[in-house]
């Protein structure tokens, strides 16, 4: 449309305490035009958005609207000049009704009282522009994400409608939700809005964006239209590498061969994990190895831990309003996906296996005793161990450091008294840090400081640290970059190799399919069927989810 | 490549360490700083320290001796706080200890016990031990807001005490409280029990992974469950360490005066606690802890009311504290520091362009 951008930022800087965030940044967003901003974990892409919406200040640089400098210094300002924005969770309250949200904090008054029949009105009216007819005076809870979400959209478009920018809105829609989404969003585009959306899913991104900026390291990549950019091209500049490489990799280490497969992930021989009690330490010395490493070639191939050693055995397990009665064996060395749909189930599964649900019918079978977990310390000191879903309310620490996040696991399970001695837990903290290529200046950083997918490094290195039998990851690679995703995928591939057994669930199908040597199917809070070996597939997953009966295929 | 990574590391990490402690006590020491300065320069004889009748005399001495009840305190509600809990019957259990203790050492035929002095002041701390144990159970195992299960004790305390000895002042006598009270010692005995309570804290949590528990918990409880906390224990453990600090708040407070009143001891006691914490540089709402800050606080809240009953009449008094408390809490604030620096430079910079402006002219 117009030739001058809508918002135009031009060489922005921010600097952290000892971080560059974003080195020179430029950035426009047009109107009429949905802009992707792309980038791993810790590139820039989250800082942006909030110097965007004055959340941070700006170190350096100009940021202009419709040729005009501004520096908003709130998001409220931001909004008032007419950038609103919608976060991955949404900001508005539950208990409220629809209209109530929308027109918080600038409510209609009349004669000094508040309008409310302005405020259906109006409310209504905003909706009705994403083509949403709901009840509006129903308390907001009532309804799905997907709703809430819209709502938030309605909101923010109501106050201000010149940028728009959805930062993760669909990480918690299913398919048709997401499609809805879309429409709204091309809507508003036609209307010439401009709109940012930042998101993780690729297929996404290209669905509906006509710009991708791709970041990196705090500096800007470059900018493309979203047509003439491979989807390989955008990976490899997002990472800086060619992901290629890195599929075949994975690949190969899934499909067998284990001697070459030794060599691809212990690169060379990492000194044997020493230590009994007190938590192994990773290799502080040459290689890049994960920590738990025993040299590469006396490892034993990975045939002999399935089918013999049994971890975990839970029969008939089942909590009434959770997940119903199911039977599961875990053995050593084993990955183990759960897959189905949001609310299928998985977590539930997760949380009655870890403890921190109590299961009311069946009794889990490990180490030759006959239980049911009452709290997870019970699960921990039996060898089991959980990364939860949601890292920012169960899984980090903010207050503590990086260092103190990853030892408290360890430390929880020596007891009130034993403490590690510091320059230990220096170690353990650095070793993991090293190992697991946690990206932070000091592991006496607040763990708050980190981006999404090194704090999830960090809590998987909390629970390596207690070195389990049975790791359970609940969406281990949820919010984070390709990058990062892969190299979690890697480790779980390397634990296994060591005899962990490992749990993994994870939204993405792709990724259950390319990790597990079984998979479990769920659905509406029932195991509903199991997949092995080369019956696994992302087609055979689905299928299995559609069937209207249980069905085990075998291999 | 990697081994100079470590050492690196090494170096840079005590450093961080100590910068973090330093940045969080600055400014209530700096505040303690400027408050004895003030002191020294209005207050005669303020630094003065002498031996008079073989004691250690002076203004500094008085403020460790009768600021004894609050800094043992505000060692108690360090832990409490930094679980994100708060207790308020501190005040009430101080009570109920000089109460207890005076209760079982009168004489049958005044309805007492007719108990050892000694005696007495060891059912004292355990009925403190019980009450931070009636305190923990709720918090940690009923679930109970920890402001509305302390309030019970807050309430009941104070009246189980007045049930003990009435209203009346009750005085105490024998050589363990004499001892207490005027020690034939140089130094005085309340700030020694401070400083070994203190120091037996410290080492309880720092020497052992239970500090590392109690500000997991404080940050996040939920995590902290998860990674395999005893979440019910250390709350529970808390509150009961708050409760034998205030006992020992009680006794010292009551050998002060020689005398156990139901009424008048610890009265606002647990205020002047969760404040000395809090100026401390430990929040409200739970995590770091910073024992070395309470102690500060503590000693800042009583240097303040020496300061106030020297210079001020006494109608004045609570202003002129909330004032000065105010001051050293906007100046904890970050937000605060660097919005007046905003506005000092927007001065400054008013200043500079008028004066720019009359060169101009």
């Amino acid at each position: 449309m117009a030739d001058t951008p809508l918002l135009h930022l031009q060489k922005v800087r921010k600097v952290f305490p000892g971080v560059l965030a974003l080195d020179e940044v430029d950035f426009s967003a047009r109107r009429g035009e949905i802009h992707a901003i792309m980038g791993e974990n810790g590139a820039g892409k989250s800082t942006l958005i909030k110097v965007l919406t004055g959340a941070y200040p700006r170190d350096g640089g100009r940021m202009l609207l419709d040729g005009a400098e501004i520096s908003p210094r709130s998001p409220q300002e931001a909004q008032r000049l007419g950038i609103s924005t919608v976060y991955q969770e949404v900001n508005l309250i539950p208990s409220l009704s629809v209209a109530e949200n929308i027109f918080l904090g600038r409510q209609p008054t009349r004669w000094g009282r508040i309008d409310w029949r302005k405020i259906r009105r109006c409310s209504q009216a905003a909706l009705e522009r994403l083509d949403l007819s709901i009840d509006v005076g129903r308390q907001l809870s009532s309804y799905s994400i997907a709703i809430q979400q819209m709502v938030a959209i309605a909101r923010a478009i109501d106050i201000s409608a010149r940028l728009l920018i959805l930062d993760e809105p669909t990480s918690s829609l299913d398919a048709n939700e997401v499609q809805r989404l879309f429409a709204v969003m091309r809507k508003l585009r036609d209307e010439g809005m401009a709109i940012i959306f930042v998101s993780h899913f690729l297929d996404q991104i290209y669905a509906v964006t006509d710009r991708i900026t791709v970041l990196r390291n705090g500096r800007l990549i470059g900018e493309y239209p979203t047509a003439q950019l491979s989807r390989q091209d955008l990976i490899a500049r997002m990472m800086g590498r060619e992901l290629a490489d890195l599929d075949v990799q994975l690949q190969q280490e899934k499909s067998g061969d284990e001697a070459s497969r030794d060599q691809r992930l212990f690169p060379s021989p990492g000194t044997p994990g020493e230590g009994q009690g007190g938590g192994r330490v990773p290799a502080p010395a040459p290689s890049p190895a994960l920590p738990r490493s025993t040299g590469g070639g006396s490892k034993k191939p990975s045939s002999t831990f399935s089918d013999t050693q049994s971890i975990l055995q839970a029969r008939g397990l089942g909590r009434t309003g959770s997940i119903q009665p199911f039977d599961l064996q875990i053995s050593a060395g084993e990955v183990i996906g759960l897959a189905g749909l949001l609310g299928s189930g998985r977590s539930e599964m997760a949380r009655l296996l870890f403890g921190i649900d109590v299961a009311d019918s069946g009794d889990i079978e490990i180490g030759g005793r006959k239980l049911i977990f009452r709290h997870p310390r019970q699960a921990i000191a039996l060898g089991l161990a959980f990364c939860p879903e949601d890292r920012k309310t169960s899984g980090i620490i903010p207050e503590l450091s990086i260092r103190e996040n990853i030892v408290l696991a360890l430390q929880a399970r020596g007891g009130l008294f034993k403490s590690l001695s510091r320059s230990r837990q220096d170690e353990i903290a650095t070793g993991y840090i090293k190992a697991l290529g946690i990206v932070t200046p000091s592991a006496e950083q607040s763990i708050a400081n980190l981006s999404g997918g090194n704090q999830q490094k960090a809590i998987l290195a909390r629970w390596l640290a207690a070195d389990p039998r049975l790791l359970i990851l609940d969406e281990p690679t949820r919010g984070i970059d390709v990058g990062a995703k892969a190299e979690i995928q890697k480790l779980v591939l390397s634990l296994c190799r060591q005899g962990t057994a490992i749990v993994f669930i994870s939204s993405e199908l792709e990724e259950v399919v390319r990790v597990s040597d079984r998979v479990l199917v769920l659905r509406d809070r029932a195991l509903v069927g199991q997949l092995r070996g080369a019956a696994i597939s992302e087609q055979a997953i689905m299928q299995t989810i559609a069937q209207d009966r249980p069905a085990e295929v075998a291999q | 490549m990697s081994e100079q990574n470590t050492l690196e590391y090494a170096a840079t990490a005590p450093a961080f360490g100590r910068l973090h402690l330093w940045g969080k006590l600055l400014w209530p020491a700096l505040a303690l700083a400027i408050l004895l300065a003030i002191d020294g320069i209005c207050i005669r004889g303020f630094f003065s320290v002498s031996i008079v009748q073989g004691r250690l005399t002076g203004t500094l001495v008085d403020i460790f001796r009768y600021g004894a009840p609050v800094t043992v305190l505000s060692v108690g509600m360090t832990f409490v706080l930094a679980t994100g809990g708060v207790d308020l019957s501190v005040g009430a259990i101080m009570a109920l200890a000089g109460a207890i203790a005076a209760k079982a050492a009168m004489p049958a035929s005044l309805n007492g016990m007719g108990m050892s002095p000694g005696a007495g002041i060891a059912i004292a701390l355990l009925v403190s031990v019980l009450a931070g144990m009636w305190n923990g159970m709720s918090v940690a195992w009923l679930g109970m807001q920890p402001i509305v299960a302390t309030l019970v004790l807050m309430v009941a305390g104070r009246g189980i005490a007045r049930l003990c000895i009435g209203a009346a002042n009750v005085p105490l006598s024998g050589t363990i409280w004499t001892a207490l009270h005027n020690p034939h010692l140089t130094l005085p005995t309340a700030p020694i029990i401070v400083l070994v309570v203190a120091i037996i804290a410290g080492l309880l949590t720092r020497a052992t992974s239970i500090g590392l528990f109690i500000e997991a918990l404080g940050g996040n409880p939920v995590a902290s469950r998860y990674a395999g906390v005893r979440v019910g224990l250390i709350t529970f453990m808390v509150y009961v360490f708050c409760g034998l600090c205030a006992g020992i708040a009680g006794i010292i407070s009551s050998a002060d005066v020689m005398i156990a009143n139901a009424s008048s001891t610890g009265m606002y006691m647990e205020l002047d606690a969760i404040l000395a914490v809090v100026i401390g540089g430990t929040a409200l709402t739970g995590g770091r802890f910073s024992l070395i800050g309470s102690l500060i606080g503590a000693l800042l809240i009583q240097t303040l009311q020496t300061t106030l009953i020297y210079k001020v009449p006494i109608q004045q008094t609570l202003v002129i504290k909330a004032i000065v408390v105010l001051a050293v809490c906007l100046l904890q604030s970050a937000e605060f520091r660097r919005k007046s620096v905003a506005v000092c430079a927007r001065i400054g910079l008013s200043r500079t362009r008028k004066a720019a402006a009359q060169v101009a002219s």
